[in-house]
């Protein structure tokens, strides 16, 4: 909404504000001022011309060479541009020395040979948008009507020496669409008067029931319908006052009946329409709702195909106009106009926003109905645009206004004792202090003991229970005085629970290790939807996608962080290290929410450790993976319940990647990107990880104890073993682990060899094997007896042979 | 035979002080102390000698022997000595050349602004609770005073996946959820922080996917000033304890009063770029909550009574640190995520 200062000042006085002040003491009150125009500030120097002659540029055919009266002694001669540059057209000049928007200096110039000492202005050129100029001065040069004085300021008469504050406002303050409402709040900011017209026009001539007859065939849609008839109207411009406070208010002018149906629209937030009368050629007016599939041609020329949920005026017989959004060609008014029908009527806003969505016809008029409009302003802007059309239109009111209808709700009553306000406020107003805000807000009150009730007028729909009423009262008290405290009353313990907690342990973790954290889309693509993702389903998709590229949820955190990796990639940053936590989504039904998991995810590519000088360099493999996820494990203490199973799930290396088991149920995939997908993506080899973050943080709690140190010394034994390529050293540990019994408290691989020296299709497996008694000092024969047990076990299962 | 001695330990002497390293050092050592060096020979050809005479060779003996000892320990010092020097000389290095790295990862900077959020109100009392980003419209919308149809929902351009179920657009969910399994009992006092989403393109500014924190209190009596006091030492303690708050009337369904905070600017009221000359920052939304939302999540507005207030991560991080585009959360460029590495 933008707000004329010139025009605010008609209800209010505010001589004593500068526009800065106001918008700042408005913006505070609670309506946003985003900003305030003042566009003479960045113009000087235009004054009003009259061309005396005009004649043909001897050197350029669309040039014209003007003489042109500027208010001095002499004429001076400027070259137009201008098609419809004439003689006997008051005009703006630019001159010599004058500033235009956009800093633009105006010099005295030679075209083609002739001297120009200035510039005839167009609109735009003075800083008003195109789309808000008449139609005729669109495409050339702006001309006064004849009351104005040459020499005189232009931008003055042209209202550009106003400020333009710029509301924006949110869905509860829709009262704020009128010049009217923003005087209300000003007012109340201020604690001044209202100066509200009051129109009466002068009627003569026949009673407008005879010219014109209404009925109301849907009251649900429609509950009050007035209309007046303004007869013999000349159809011209309006003045000129009115046209620039309209194209200030951003308003684009067309005709002096049109302009004082959008100035009423805009003054009193009641949208008009002004009917030819003759036109609708039955005398009848009848609002029904629309036929399903019928059609109708709105005044932008369009045909419209309407249905049963919109409202249409109509003469009886067919449509004359969507009802609070648009009229109808058949019916506009145009130069030939002689006789007005205005209408000003209550609609419900549900059936005003039904049409305005369904043809796209958002105006003035349908934002403000959708809003809903006070109906108390219904029969005041009626009559308003009669007296304004008899003053600017030259037109005869008829007697009477003809009327269909009756709408005209109780203001509503609400009540809220002071001792509520005060503790909701944490203040301590006294009664006679929250009256004066009410009567600032020229809202009626009653008081009885400690509660206070208040009628509040129809115009502000928005306050209907007490707390409205704390928010008038606060935002008018102001909020820079209302007290700092803090909540009294029982205090709680806070933190974050064991889970949220595990989180922040394994986040820590896996940034010591190495690894940066990453933050990618929830939406995917369908093609990366489900790509790498542990469990598949059917990927949940959006409704109404912005782009193919985020319309479905995704079902793995791998696919995104792939792409992290490649675009650092090809930015020099080989050596990538990511991981993230975040929500996968995985379909349960239609209609049915889908089930959120935690996941944790990773990718590691390029080098891993370097020490370049001394020549260390690392790349990262399968076992660094696995040892980053076998050191979450350790500290989140499940390392014993954490086990690792070859698989060759979609989308890696068949031969390096591994299902991660948690008590023996799947829980995660570790592996290589396949090389074929990493070469997609320009990434050299790229190691993953995914693992379902809130299965293992729900079985991460440690009782944390303490286990005594050995007292007794241990005895290591190392063995090599011979046994099939196949033969993985899982199994070969576990076997270990069962034969060994009590005493071996650690066992861990230290080489492995398989190539020249060994028989084609072994390899050798050596271990380190530790036995403790925690009660006594081990021997060497109750060592040697396990571990033959061990030796015999091995050989047994895995046909595993001590190497030579 | 004296004299012979007093020959041996000048000899002894001038072959330990010329001995070249320690082996020919330990070499002296053998030839003139060893058993079958000359000094034991003398004391083995003792026997001979006369009662008289036997105790006074003998001690010159001793003199011999430890003038011998003493030359051979202090040659043996001084060649330790040369030995560790020449040692430590080569095995000097340029301690200026780079150290093995040790590998360093770091959060993401809204996980650490979360975390310090998190941290901040957990300090005053409050838990964190989280919720689904794929929610109800229930939740999402209508126990926010947000009923079908309602003109507001359009500030909150959603992406739908079925007419009742959405990607979230704020985190006010989780706190219709707890209010809900409290059961009309107070205090509740919470933070929620997640991920939402709205249908915007993204752009510098925009981002279809962003972060919120929202706060939540419900007690018996509590007042708008509490949100005040609470907003005031959440914006000193992230900010700055010089920082100050200055609340504006705005509007959201779910609460009445509403309010837009303000921040105060690090130019200190000047005026600045980042906060456009106004020297404040908008940074929070905030507001009692309103009684229609207490009363659907089961509590009686009579009688209770809550404020509650959200942020955008991302606004936050941006402000802290000085990003310029939205789009960096995202895009996971390295050489953004490792400048938060540091320990701040
Ligand atoms: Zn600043």
């Amino acid at each position: 909404m933008f707000v004329s200062y010139k025009w605010l000042s008609q209800y209010v006085d505010i001589a004593d504000q500068t526009p800065e002040e106001l918008a700042e003491k408005i913006t505070r009150a609670g309506i946003e001022v985003e900003g305030v125009e003042m566009p003479a500030a960045q113009m000087k120097g235009i004054v009003v011309g009259y061309v005396k002659s005009r004649e043909q540029h001897p050197n350029a055919d669309k040039l014209s060479k003007c003489l042109v009266d500027v208010g001095e002694e002499e004429p001076v001669q400027i070259i137009c541009g201008a098609k419809n540059v004439d003689a006997g057209q008051y005009v703006a000049v630019a001159r010599t020395g004058a500033v235009l928007p956009g800093n633009f200096k105006i010099k005295r110039a030679k075209l083609r040979g002739e001297e120009s000492n200035g510039m005839i202005c167009s609109l735009s050129e003075l800083g008003i948008e195109s789309r808000l100029n008449p139609k005729e001065y669109a495409e050339g040069i702006f001309n006064f009507p004849n009351d104005v004085t040459p020499g005189e300021d232009a931008l003055a008469a042209l209202n550009r020496d106003d400020a333009i504050l710029e509301l924006s406002l949110t869905p509860n303050r829709s009262d704020a669409l009128s010049m009217m409402g923003v005087a209300y709040e000003v007012a109340a900011i201020l604690g001044r008067d209202v100066k509200l017209p009051e129109p009466n026009p002068n009627e003569a001539g026949e009673p407008a029931s005879e010219a014109i007859q209404i009925r109301i065939d849907a009251p649900e849609d429609n509950p009050l319908y007035i209309a007046r008839v303004v007869k013999n109207v000349k159809i011209g411009p309006s003045p000129l006052w009115m046209q620039t406070l309209l194209m200030n208010a951003g308003v684009r002018p067309h005709n002096n009946v049109v302009d004082i149906t959008n100035y009423v629209l805009m003054e009193y937030g009641q949208p008009l329409h002004a009917f030819d009368l003759d036109r609708i050629r039955t005398g009848e007016i009848v609002v029904r709702r629309a036929e399903e599939g019928e059609k109708f041609v709105t005044l932008d020329d369009a045909e419209r195909t309407l249905s049963a949920d919109q409202l249409v005026i109509t003469n009886g017989k067919e449509a004359v106009a969507l009802a609070g959004v648009m009229g109808g060609a058949n019916s506009e008014v145009n130069d030939h106009t002689v006789n007005v029908l205005i209408e000003s009527a209550y609609f419900d806003g549900q059936i005003v926003r039904n049409a305005s969505k369904a043809h796209g016809l958002r105006s003035e008029a349908s934002a403000r109905f959708e809003k809903g409009v006070d109906p108390s302003r219904v029969q005041a802007a009626c009559d308003r645009a009669a007296e304004l059309m008899a003053e600017y239109a030259g037109g005869t009111v008829l007697s009477g206004r003809v009327v269909a209808g009756e709408y005209a709700p109780e203001p509503k009553k609400v009540s809220i004792t002071l001792d509520r306000l005060n503790t909701r406020l944490g203040t301590e107003l006294q009664m006679g202090g929250v009256e004066d805000i009410f009567s600032r807000l020229k809202f009626e009150t009653e008081t009885k003991n400690d509660e206070i009730t208040v009628t509040v007028p129809t115009r502000r729909g928005d306050i209907t229970i007490p707390e409205d009423l704390t928010e008038e009262v606060a935002r008018l008290y102001g909020y820079d005085h209302i007290p700092l405290t803090l909540p009294e009353g029982e205090s709680l313990p806070g933190g974050l629970s064991p889970y949220q907690l595990g989180r922040r342990v394994v986040r820590r973790y896996l940034e010591g290790a190495g690894f940066n954290q990453a933050v990618t889309y929830s939406l995917t693509s369908e093609k990366r939807a489900a790509q790498f993702a542990l469990e598949v389903r059917e990927p949940v998709a959006l409704a109404m996608p912005m782009s193919e590229e985020r319309a479905y949820l995704r079902e793995s955190l791998l696919p995104h962080l792939v792409e992290a990796a490649a675009y650092n990639s090809a930015r020099q940053m080989g050596s990538v290290a990511l991981y993230e936590t975040g929500s996968i989504y995985l379909n349960e039904g239609k209609n049915v929410q889908p089930k959120e998991e935690e996941r944790l995810a990773g990718i590691i590519t390029g080098i891993w450790q370097e020490h370049l000088w001394q020549g260390e360099k690392k790349a990262a493999d399968f076992f660094t993976v696995k040892g980053v996820i076998e050191g979450a494990a350790a500290r989140l203490g499940l390392t014993d319940r954490l086990s690792f199973q070859k698989a060759t799930p979609e989308g890696f290396h068949p031969g390096r990647t591994a299902a991660v088991l948690f008590d023996e149920q799947p829980v995660g995939v570790i592996g290589q990107l396949h090389p074929s997908l990493a070469k997609e993506v320009d990434l050299k080899e790229a190691y993953l990880f995914e693992l379902k973050l809130d299965v293992l943080l729900n079985a991460a709690r440690v009782d944390l104890a303490y286990t005594p140190i050995p007292r007794f010394p241990s005895i290591s034994r190392d063995i090599a073993l011979v046994v099939d390529s196949t033969v993985e050293a899982a199994l070969l540990e576990t076997i270990i682990k069962e034969a060994g019994g009590s005493l071996l408290t650690n066992i861990h691989v230290f080489d492995v060899y398989e190539g020249d020296r060994m028989e084609a299709g072994k390899k050798s497996v050596a271990f380190a094997l530790t036995y403790v008694n925690p009660d006594k000092t081990l021997t060497d024969d109750e060592v040697t007896a396990v571990h033959e047990k061990v030796l015999a076990a091995l050989k047994e299962k895995a046909n595993a042979e001590l190497r030579a | 035979m004296e004299e012979q001695l007093k020959q041996l330990q000048d000899e002894a002497v001038m072959k330990a002080a010329a001995a070249q390293d320690l082996k020919e050092l330990n070499d002296v050592r053998v030839a003139y102390l060893g058993k079958k060096g000359p000094v034991t020979e003398v004391l083995k050809g003792m026997g001979r000698l006369s009662a008289e005479e036997r105790p006074k060779m003998g001690a010159l003996v001793n003199v011999v022997r430890e003038a011998i000892t003493k030359a051979i320990e202090t040659k043996q010092v001084s060649l330790e000595s040369e030995a560790i020097q020449k040692q430590l000389a080569e095995e000097s290095i340029d301690v200026t050349l780079p150290g093995r790295p040790v590998k360093l990862g770091g959060p993401h900077p809204l996980t650490r602004v979360t975390e310090e959020i998190e941290d901040l109100f957990i300090g005053m009392g409050y838990t964190v609770a989280e919720g689904p980003e794929v929610e109800q419209d229930y939740y999402n919308f209508e126990a926010l005073n947000l009923p079908k149809g309602h003109p507001a929902r359009d500030m909150q351009d959603t992406f739908y996946l079925t007419p009742e179920l959405l990607m979230r657009t704020h985190t006010s969910p989780v706190q219709v959820r707890t209010m809900l399994k409290h059961e009309g009992k107070g205090p509740v006092k919470i933070i929620c922080p997640g991920k939402v989403y709205r249908r915007d393109s993204d752009d510098a500014t925009h981002s279809h996917q962003f972060n919120q924190i929202e706060g939540l209190v419900v007690g018996e009596n509590i007042r708008m000033s509490d949100l005040k006091g609470t907003l005031d030492a959440f914006a000193k303690k992230m900010f700055g304890p010089d920082r100050e708050i200055r609340l504006r009337p705005s509007f959201f369904p779910f609460t009445e009063p509403s309010v837009e905070v303000d921040v105060s600017c690090m130019c200190g009221g000047k005026g600045c770029s980042i906060c456009k000359g106004t020297g404040w920052i908008e940074v929070l939304g905030a507001g009692m909550v309103h009684p229609n939302v207490l009363e659907m999540a089961g509590f009686d507005s009579t009688v209770y009574s809550g404020f509650a207030f959200g942020m955008g991560q991302e606004r936050i991080a941006m402000l802290k640190y000085g990003v310029d585009d939205i789009r960096h959360f995202y895009t996971n460029d390295l050489r953004f995520l490792q400048q938060f590495s540091v320990h701040e």
